[in-house]
């Protein structure tokens, strides 16, 4: 009955709590969302304990746990959306309770834009569940079937037309076995009062009196605060320290050295020295006036633009095949005119408004965590081994996200804020100054591509050869890797759309001289940046319309299957069955989105549409962008359009912001300077030399349509991103007849 | 002894005086509202009013408020009802929330000098606040909204409190 999950146990379990508490748990076994199995845990003791997906008390109020992190995407309003729905639950008693880090709930890493794919089947099953029991317990009370009860926003009614309240049945609940999965009837689509509506998310009233928590917001436990000087090179150590000034600051309790990690980087931290003060000012202070001396090590060396020449170099010879069908490599060798590019981007760093921030306080047995992290559970395993404990013994809460972006993935600064707790046997909050998550990120991967397509008689492309080269993620989990992992290229290489019967796609090794990390979207944003990019270029060498060219290129409505092409696919982890690579959704969201800007019309002098769609996180994504370049070259972004297709949908609203807020940091790609190194340093510091959009820099109106569709969820967070460099600078070709091939675009159109 | 009010009450102030007001208000009033982005006003996640002007606390030293009435985003209204704060709600403005507080103080001292600004004067007004979530063109809409609603409404400021009585 489950199109999404293949269930392996078929029932909810369900337990009576003293206090006289309805609770019903859910399961993931490890990180795989296709085994679940009723479990229960312990019952929640109160909110601040709970640990459940869903209690309903004897006061009728439904606690809703929400186990993924909330970083702007809603999850906490949508989980319970998709739970108070099937249980039909009345919204005004819904209470949403933060899930700490618990490996009970399977996996919490809310990153990847899988939250509600993982786990909208579950919770719908589980809220229908519940409205079983409700009813059940009336038809018990009342001595009637259980077909002449329904449920209605916390009511059952017989078909007499008397009624009970839900908080009038939680005891008699309590003594009935839950029903057979296959029992349970979901809501029929049609039934629906809360998903896929644009219900005002439930944090939303908090934000705007300022009373949302975020990590540096906890007050409790009252922590001391410290600022860590951290080596300026990966690799690097500290050589010597003198800390006499820095003790000498009003405020500074303490100063201590933090070791340097072991081995690949993992989320350890990077090590250095912190400032252990009693407020945040001293603190800072007290690291200005630190001296220190550092050993650099190997990665002392690394220079953007050198690197940037070898990863030129990498591309611009035949490297490890990643996908092949035909024979590009003799047709490219023999064509006398072809289309050849070079695209390069660099590193990015992630940067949201929160700097990473986390307090810890140390006991011998245990360690207690305030974070704002994506994902409790990397805490609970990163501060165990920092700390020498087991990880079950972590006690990760998770706080409000001041934005993520995949930086608080990784949470080496809750482990700095333990390490420091247990040296000093006091709380202690880490406080990340701007300056330290510019320069301490685990960094966006600067990368080359290489690609090169002959067209045939009728324009179309008859070969094509991409080469990829960028620094690996891999390398953060195995010291010295060089080579991707197949997630990496899966994120829009592997997958390339081109309807072609001749490609060829390769991966050249590079090294990682810096902490790589993964940002909103990940390798998806440079590799649909050269993409879209040269199928928009050849489109000007067809002589063809970008857009119109663009569906040709991509091919008719059909199921792509690239692992047919030997090549490596995991499809984000998810069925082929059940979310195929279907291209006729593909195209279904450029003809709305060209539709929706008016694709075609005439413009004025200066202006110009361009295009871009890409399939990223199993969700379909077409941008159209309008711009103006004045003759001195100065850019305006006049408007944007987008068309969404993420399958089903839970909050509309939440899409829409998503894909307008997507757009917008995709934009940083283009508009940004790009974190560069020399001598192995970061050479930005701030928001001054690491420039991100401004609302002078964003268009002021990003319209988004979302295409109704009954396919399973996909991700929403992430997909509106990598669409957005590329249809950028088509419009700007479109509106000057310069062409980016790097990014940033910075004064390339002023030459 | 440096002496101001903040959201209305009178505080004294006797430790370095070039400590920001931005981690006097979190660290010793736990008023968490204005927040840390960039410690150099580039962002403006710190933003609070100065006798009624949007200030960046993260740079403002002490000193610099001595006799001044501050005012942050737990004061800008006594309901979180301030006009501007109900044009958030009604777009639907923020993601993750972090930078709104600095944002709505902003947009609140905008309006207070400017009640009917034109599409460029807000984008003047508000490039100054960085969001990375991107609620840019939400901001600008409740922005416009804020300021219909405002046209011709008295409402509660806490810097003028008193002066009416």
């Amino acid at each position: 009955m489950s199109q999404y999950f293949d269930l392996t146990r078929r029932s909810f379990l369900k337990s009576s709590a003293a206090a006289g508490v309805l609770v019903l748990g859910t399961y993931f076994a490890g990180a795989a969302p296709r085994v679940m199995a009723g479990v229960l845990a312990k019952p929640s003791e109160s909110a601040k304990t709970a640990n459940l997906f869903v209690a309903l008390r004897p006061d009728g109020i439904v606690e809703i746990t929400c186990h993924r992190s909330e970083m702007g995407q809603q999850i906490r309003t949508a989980l319970a959306q998709i739970v108070a729905d099937e249980m039909e639950a009345s919204w005004d008693k819904i209470v949403v309770i933060q899930g700490k880090g618990d490996l009970k709930y399977g996996d919490q890493n809310t990153d990847g834009s899988r939250s509600i794919r993982y786990n909208m089947q579950r919770l719908r099953e589980m809220g229908a569940s519940v409205r079983y029991l409700m009813r059940q317990a009336a038809a018990t009370r009342w001595n009637v079937p259980i077909d002449s009860c329904s449920a209605q926003q916390h009511l059952v009614t017989h078909s007499s037309g008397k009624t009970l309240t839900y908080a009038e049945l939680v005891n008699d609940a309590l003594s009935i076995t839950p029903p057979e999965l296959d029992k349970i009837l979901l809501k029929k689509r049609s039934e629906w009062r809360y998903i896929n509506t644009a219900m005002e998310h439930i944090d939303l009233k908090d934000i705007v009196k300022g009373k949302a928590i975020f990590a540096a917001d906890v007050l409790e436990p009252k922590a001391l605060i410290a600022v860590i000087v951290r080596p300026p090179v990966v690799g690097g150590k500290v050589k010597r320290f003198d800390a006499k000034a820095a003790k000498a600051i009003k405020g500074v309790v303490d100063v201590i050295e933090i070791p340097a990690p072991k081995g690949a980087p993992l989320f350890q931290p990077k090590g250095g020295i912190a400032i252990v003060a009693n407020n945040t000012w001293a603190a800072i202070q007290g690291r200005r006036a630190l001296s220190v001396t550092w050993d650099d090590g190997k990665n002392g060396d690394y220079n953007s633009e050198a690197f940037k020449a070898s990863l030129l170099a990498t591309v611009s010879s035949p490297q490890s095949s990643v996908r092949e069908i035909g024979d590009a490599a003799t047709i490219l060798a023999k064509a006398s005119d072809k289309l050849v590019a070079d695209y390069y981007a660099p590193h990015l760093a992630q940067a949201p408004m929160e700097p990473p921030c986390a307090t810890a306080m140390y006991y011998k047995d245990r360690v207690d965590v305030w974070a704002a992290t994506q994902n409790p559970q990397a805490d609970m395993a990163t501060v165990g081994a920092m700390v020498g404990l087991p990880k079950e013994k972590i006690n990760v809460q998770v706080t409000m996200l001041g934005g993520g972006f995949g930086r608080k993935s990784k949470p080496d600064f809750s482990a700095e804020a333990a390490y420091l707790s247990m040296k000093t046997g006091q709380a202690i909050r880490v406080q990340w100054t701007r300056e330290d998550d510019i320069q301490h990120s685990f960094y966006h991967a600067v990368s080359a591509q290489h690609i090169e397509a002959s067209l045939d008689k009728n324009g179309a492309i008859e070969a094509y050869l991409h080469r990829t080269a960028f620094s690996p993620i891999a390398s953060t989990f195995q010291e010295g890797a060089t080579a991707p992992g197949s997630f990496e290229l899966r994120l829009g290489f592997t997958d390339n759309p081109i309807n072609t019967p001749n490609m060829k796609l390769e991966n050249g090794e590079a090294p990682a001289k810096a902490r790589i990390g993964w940002m909103r979207s990940v390798s998806n944003i440079f590799h649909a940046f050269a993409i879209q990019s040269f199928i928009a270029e050849a489109a000007h060498k067809a002589g063809r319309d970008q857009k119109d060219y663009l569906l040709e290129t991509i091919g008719p409505a059909r199921i792509v299957d690239v692992t047919e092409q030997n090549a490596q696919y995991d499809n984000y982890g998810a069925d082929k069955a059940t979310y195929p690579l279907d291209i006729g959704r593909l195209r279904h969201v450029i003809e709305k989105a060209a539709d929706m800007s008016g694709w075609g019309r005439k413009l004025p002098k200066g202006r110009g549409l361009g295009i871009a769609a890409h399939r990223s996180f199993l969700t379909y994504v077409a941008t159209v962008v309008e711009v103006e370049v004045s003759d001195s070259g100065e850019l305006k972004i006049i408007k944007s359009w987008a068309s969404i297709d993420a399958g089903t949908v839970v909050n509309t609203d939440t899409v829409i912001n998503q894909v307008q807020g997507g757009s917008i940091y995709g934009m940083t790609a283009a508009i940004s300077e790009g974190i560069t190194f020399d001598k192995g340093r970061v050479q930005q510091s701030n928001f001054h030399d690491y420039r991100v959009p401004r609302m002078s820099d964003s268009p002021l109106e990003i319209e988004v349509e979302i295409i109704p569709s009954e396919a399973p969820p996909a991700g929403v967070g992430e997909p509106a991103t990598p669409v957005y460099a590329p249809a950028l600078c088509n419009a700007i070709f479109a509106a000057c007849g310069k062409r980016i091939r790097q990014l940033p675009i910075g004064d390339q159109l002023k030459a | 002894m440096i002496t101001f009010t903040v959201n209305g009450e009178t505080r004294e102030f006797s430790g370095d005086p070039t400590t920001p007001i931005l981690w006097y208000l979190r660290d010793e009033l736990q008023l968490t509202g204005s927040k840390f982005g960039c410690g150099m006003a580039q962002c403006g996640a710190c933003t609070v009013h100065v006798n009624g002007v949007a200030q960046r606390s993260c740079v403002l030293p002490v000193s610099a408020v001595s006799g001044s009435k501050i005012t942050t985003i737990e004061g800008l209204s006594k309901d979180g009802d301030h006009p501007v704060q109900q044009a958030w709600i009604e777009h639907k403005v923020p993601q993750c929330g972090y930078c709104q507080c600095g944002q709505m103080m902003q947009a609140a001292s905008l309006l207070a000098s400017n009640p009917t600004p034109s599409d460029e004067e807000i984008v003047q007004g508000m490039s100054g606040n960085i969001c990375r979530c991107g609620t840019y063109p939400r901001i600008h809409k409740a922005i416009k909204s804020a300021a219909k609603t405002m046209a011709g409404v008295e409402y509660f400021i806490p810097e003028t409190e008193g002066e009416k009585a």
